[in-house]
């Protein structure tokens, strides 16, 4: 049986005035049914036009320029507009950052989501409806019966997020693609949603891809980590592995650079200098400018990602 | 701790009125900060940190008479701030400065770098021309910059390089305290690191007193000597940097300890994270504001407010729990 979610070699641009932007240039992973991956990287990486290619919802003037995506085997850049669109409301759900990227502001949350009810199971209005309630309750809306009415406006910042992700989830997708979906929240908020998305995870044995910028996200969450530097992949590895024992010079400097218990008050790693220009990066390693162990042969050929060890992939030749 | 605090703030208070009662409805007053009690002192750093809408920002703003208090006393190397003068106010705010979260808000847009940080300069008339350019100059390399980027515009620049020019323009009149309200919210984390690591350093060659502001507990943690948690306006715990770490003791505290999300899988910890969100400020809960929330509520939580109390030194929390 083929993954779930196979990516390869992913290529992703953007044509401006000023040349190219290589945003996701030759990423490739996979995901296992049930299995939590997270991509995690800084701003500009191309996580997120990693997720909106697998949608296939790159906004103009971007355009996949090469690579696979495919869903259960299935080539998704292969299918056309209405076919994508199936696949969209059935088989991927997706959670956004900032709820109102998916939710209508002149429809109540009841009609959105079951509207979206009607539409994948078929079935009455009275039944889609009371599928809404369902699936308000089992994100723990309180009081899903009064709430079902509510527009998203009137409702909080959390509430609205466990909305999104009642309409993600009501067709019973096998993917939820979840674009940094706690960013926005306070910690208290956050903490209640990730419990949330771990429970349903667990209970559905759905597969997640889980984009976000935060490596504590990353390990309360994720099973598998793979971390993006300039557009690729630059280390692979189960959660544990990366924390314990990270093998790639980025992934070592994010992990240092962070405040941490056993270190308050003590000065910060830092990585030095700004992630490359995707429209004329550097040959070779992209990170081979800001990295403290370079090597002569870093900045002529890009280094591989290879296995060091059983699941473990890292694109370094140095492994410091 | 005998000598005199740099800032005293007590009993702080900001009160908005929200929604017209210009056809008789009811105007409806939000405390946005009420009663807030602190020390600095000299060469000291205390965190400010709390989820939206605690008062943590307004309190920074406050203090510098960003916004006019409706209540409190703030004394700033003991003058009393809110009884000076306009005038007396003018000269006494050089001696205290904000570094903001968006130093791209912050940064006029039109103006070349070293006009910005001279600006302070010439607002108070400190050096000629050609004194005020060689101060940009030692300013931009204080914050680790080159002299050249005198000449570039904003936009030009990175965030984490932004940030440091915010910083530079707050340090020109040598200010003795700097509030610096969420400055690193914006960056990604290995600028963070960069920018966390500059205020650390600055802090310890110029001796200033930081007022450190963050909705980031783990930053707060790591960049204050003292901590105070905010929830809905007042303080309801405030101690040393340890012993909030490892005591603490109010409950919210203990919830936002167990909920920011830590980049250590070994760490396991028992999570008490708060019930539900937090009460609308135009629907202030009764009695202890936190008790809607609260894992460990009791009866008395509902109707009585509990007042701030030792307990370890120089740590008040405020809980009836705490009896």
């Amino acid at each position: 049986m083929p993954p779930l979610l196979e990516v390869d070699g992913l290529q992703t641009q953007f044509v401006t005035g000023t040349g190219t932007v290589r945003a996701v240039d030759g990423v490739s992973f996979a995901i296992e049914r049930g299995e939590v991956l997270g991509l995690v990287g800084e701003s500009g990486c191309g996580k997120s036009v990693t997720s909106l290619s697998i949608m296939r919802l790159v906004p103009p003037p971007g355009r996949i320029a090469a690579g696979h995506i495919r869903l259960e085997g299935e080539d998704l850049l292969a299918k056309d507009a209405e076919a994508m669109r199936q696949v969209r409301g059935a088989r991927i759900g997706m959670v956004f950052q900032e709820p109102m990227t998916s939710l209508n502001p002149v429809f109540s949350i009841g009609d959105q989501i079951a509207s979206a009810a009607l539409a994948h199971g078929g079935g009455g209005r009275a039944a889609a409806w009371e599928r809404a309630v369902e699936m308000l309750q089992l994100v723990q809306v309180p009081s899903p019966g009064e709430r079902v009415r509510d527009y998203p406006h009137q409702l909080s910042g959390g509430l609205r997020q466990r909305a999104m992700l009642a309409l993600a989830l009501v067709s019973g997708p096998r993917l939820l693609i979840a674009d940094e979906p706690t960013t926005a929240l306070d910690v208290t908020i956050q903490a209640q949603i990730l419990d949330l998305l771990r429970r349903l995870q667990a209970e559905r044995g759905m597969s997640v891809l889980m984009i976000t910028h935060d490596l504590g996200v990353v390990a309360e969450l994720c099973h598998r980590v793979a971390v993006i530097y300039a557009g690729r992949i630059v280390e692979m590895a189960p959660v544990a592995r990366i924390f314990a024992r990270p093998m790639h010079p980025y992934t070592q400097g994010l992990l240092r650079c962070l405040p941490h218990p056993s270190r308050f008050g003590q000065p910060l790693f830092s990585i030095e200098g700004v992630p490359p220009d995707l429209r004329r990066p550097p040959a070779g390693c992209r990170f081979a400018p800001r990295c403290p162990h370079v090597i002569e042969s870093c900045r002529r050929a890009e280094p591989p990602l290879g296995e060091r060890e059983p699941g473990h992939l890292v694109a370094c030749p140095v492994l410091p | 701790m005998t000598s005199s605090p740099l800032l005293e703030v007590r009993g702080l208070a900001k009160r908005f009125e929200a929604g017209g009662g210009w056809l008789g409805r009811r105007r409806r007053v939000i405390r946005a900060v009420d009663g807030v009690t602190f020390a600095l002192q000299p060469g000291e750093t205390l965190g400010l940190v709390g989820e939206s809408g605690c008062g943590k920002s307004t309190t920074g703003r406050l203090i510098l008479r960003l916004i006019e208090p409706s209540a409190g006393q703030i004394r700033l190397e003991g003058r009393d701030l809110l009884a000076l003068a306009p005038r007396e106010l003018w000269a006494v705010r050089r001696r205290m400065q904000i570094v903001f979260q968006d130093p791209f808000g912050s940064l006029n847009p039109r103006m070349r770098v070293g006009r910005i940080i001279a600006e302070p300069l010439a607002i108070y008339d400190q050096a000629d021309a050609a004194g005020r350019r060689r101060r940009v100059g030692e300013l931009l390399e204080l914050v680790g910059l080159e002299p050249a980027f005198a000449e570039r515009y904003p936009h030009e620049l990175s965030g984490g390089q932004r940030q440091r020019i915010g910083i530079a323009a707050a340090l020109a009149l040598e200010p003795a305290l700097i509030v610096a309200d969420e400055p690193v919210s914006a960056l990604d984390v290995s600028v963070q690191a960069q920018v966390l690591n500059l205020l650390m350093d600055l802090r310890r060659r110029l001796g200033l007193t930081y007022l450190f502001i963050s909705h980031d507990l783990h930053v707060v943690l790591h960049m204050s000597d003292r901590v105070a948690v905010m929830y809905l306006g007042e303080i309801v715990e405030i101690g040393p940097r340890d012993a909030l770490l490892h005591e603490p003791r109010h409950p919210y505290t203990r919830g936002l300890l167990s909920a920011v999300p830590v980049a250590d899988p070994t760490l396991r910890r028992e999570r008490i994270v708060p019930i539900g969100e937090v009460a609308s400020p135009l629907a202030m809960p009764s009695g202890c504001r936190f008790h809607p929330r609260c894992p460990f509520v009791m009866d008395r939580c509902r109707v009585e407010a509990p007042a701030p109390r030792e307990v370890g030194a120089g740590h008040l929390a405020a809980c009836h729990l705490l009896e």
